[in-house]
């Protein structure tokens, strides 16, 4: 059943200090809506709960890249084609720029952002990983201030989030401290467009003196939200890339996964396949 | 709610509650039949059209977004009642059957050769990544869209 779209407020505020103010001051939530990638798929098939929204897309405070010495930071109302487009992505955050390729389609791109892709806090949301891996920040902001946090402690429970009800996710900052790391991104799933994954990996690791010095893990479809694989790291930091280590870490991320039977795959296939991903992560160090 | 918008290069004022689709604002307001709803979810491509030179799929955008914008959809494309170049590959190709997809197609198409005037076949496989169509097995569409970048219809 097609929704009454007459039922429906939507709002759009000229400016980031607006939006917020009406997310503080409404009594009524106002749902955020940017690229409608997500909200409209619900309007359409007449499940769209929330009836008051505020538009957020081409914010200008929240649609930018600005490249710092030691940071890039990416405001939250970024599309994933601003984000495919960027130079300094492309050359120095190849795997955010690969999962940027492979969300939806390049109309999805052209329209779909980052911060919605957070927020929305699907597990199997396709730019997690590899933020994950990239052991990213978040900003959030209201008219009380704003906070930063590392990504990885942004979910917490299924589609639970730090976002307080008159919050907004700003920005996303990497470190470019980068050097010397092999990085991996892969998905996997009925095709790359279009299609949401059974499960991804996203990690990149560095070696010293024959040993893995350090190594980030970020999975998707997992956990019921995007996760590191902290155990999983742990027990390979230090270790050489032998058979044995092979065999306990793909043992660290069987028992760490806690992912779920669905209609587009089995735990134990999501499982499986994750230790398969890190294993060919793994031999390429 | 009065959103002004310019469409196929004619300003308009359209009357509609604002999470109104633009799909629906076009077909149903407008009587611009040429996008097509397959899917509803952004998942077919059927419904794309241009805003601002980008493709994208107008059952996802809520008409008060498109204030101030520039759009163009497949009727907006053939320049005075003569097929756009794109359009005559498709035709000349056999890259059209049934036509569902064809605005679409043609559309993404577009947006392709914007970017890249002489795609690969991969560059066309992702430009139309998000486009379905049940009829041609896409190789047909594949040559339309070569065919297109041969005769320069980027411009």
């Amino acid at each position: 059943m097609r929704s009454n779209v007459s039922q429906y407020e939507l709002i759009a505020p000229n400016s980031l200090d607006a939006v917020l103010q009406i997310l503080a001051d409404s009594p009524d939530h106002y749902t955020p809506i940017a690229g409608g990638t997500e909200l409209m798929v619900a309007l359409g098939a007449g499940r769209l709960q929330p009836k008051k929204f505020v538009s957020l897309w081409n914010l200008e405070e929240l649609r930018f890249i600005e490249v710092a010495s030691d940071a890039i930071i990416i405001g939250a109302g970024s599309t994933f084609t601003d984000i495919r487009k960027h130079p300094v992505i492309a050359d120095e955050f190849s795997i955010l720029a690969q999962a940027a390729s492979w969300t939806g389609s390049i109309a999805n791109q052209n329209r779909g952002t980052l911060g919605g892709n957070i927020v929305n806090a699907s597990p199997a949301a396709d730019s997690p990983p590899a933020l994950l891996a990239y052991a990213a920040d978040v900003t959030l902001v209201s008219t009380r201030g704003a906070r930063t946090l590392p990504y990885r402690d942004f979910h917490l429970a299924y589609k639970e989030t730090e976002l307080e009800p008159d919050e907004l996710l700003h920005s996303i900052t990497i470190s470019r401290n980068l050097k010397g790391y092999k990085t991996y991104i892969r998905k996997v799933g009925p095709r790359y467009a279009q299609a949401i994954s059974k499960v991804a990996i996203a990690a990149i690791a560095r070696m010293k003196n024959g040993h893995i010095e350090n190594i980030r893990i970020g999975a998707a479809s997992l956990r019921e939200f995007p996760a590191r694989l902290t155990a999983t790291e742990k027990s390979l930091i230090g270790k050489t890339v032998s058979a044995e280590t092979i065999a306990a870490a793909r043992a660290a991320v069987l028992a760490e996964a806690r992912p779920i039977d669905d209609i587009r795959s089995t735990a134990k296939y999501r499982a499986t396949v994750a230790a398969n991903l890190l294993e060919e992560f793994l031999r390429t160090l | 709610m009065t959103i002004t918008c310019v469409i196929n290069n004619k300003e308009k004022n359209i009357e509609a509650p604002p999470m109104k689709r633009l799909l629906d604002v076009l077909r149903e307001d407008l009587h611009l039949t040429g996008a097509k709803e397959g899917c509803g979810e952004g998942e077919c491509g059927a419904c794309a059209v241009l805003i601002n030179g980008d493709l994208v799929n107008s059952c996802l955008v809520p008409v008060l977004q498109a204030e101030g914008a520039e759009i163009t959809t497949i009727e907006g494309l053939a320049i005075d009642e003569r097929l756009h170049p794109i359009q005559q590959c498709f035709l000349e190709e056999g890259g059209a059957q049934c036509g569902i997809c064809t605005p679409g197609m043609v559309l993404a198409t577009h947006h392709l050769l914007d970017k890249y005037a002489q795609p690969t076949l991969l560059q066309i496989q992702e430009g139309l990544n998000g486009n379905l169509c049940r009829c041609t097995g896409y190789m047909r569409i594949f040559n339309a869209v070569k065919q297109a970048s041969l005769v320069g219809a980027a411009e």
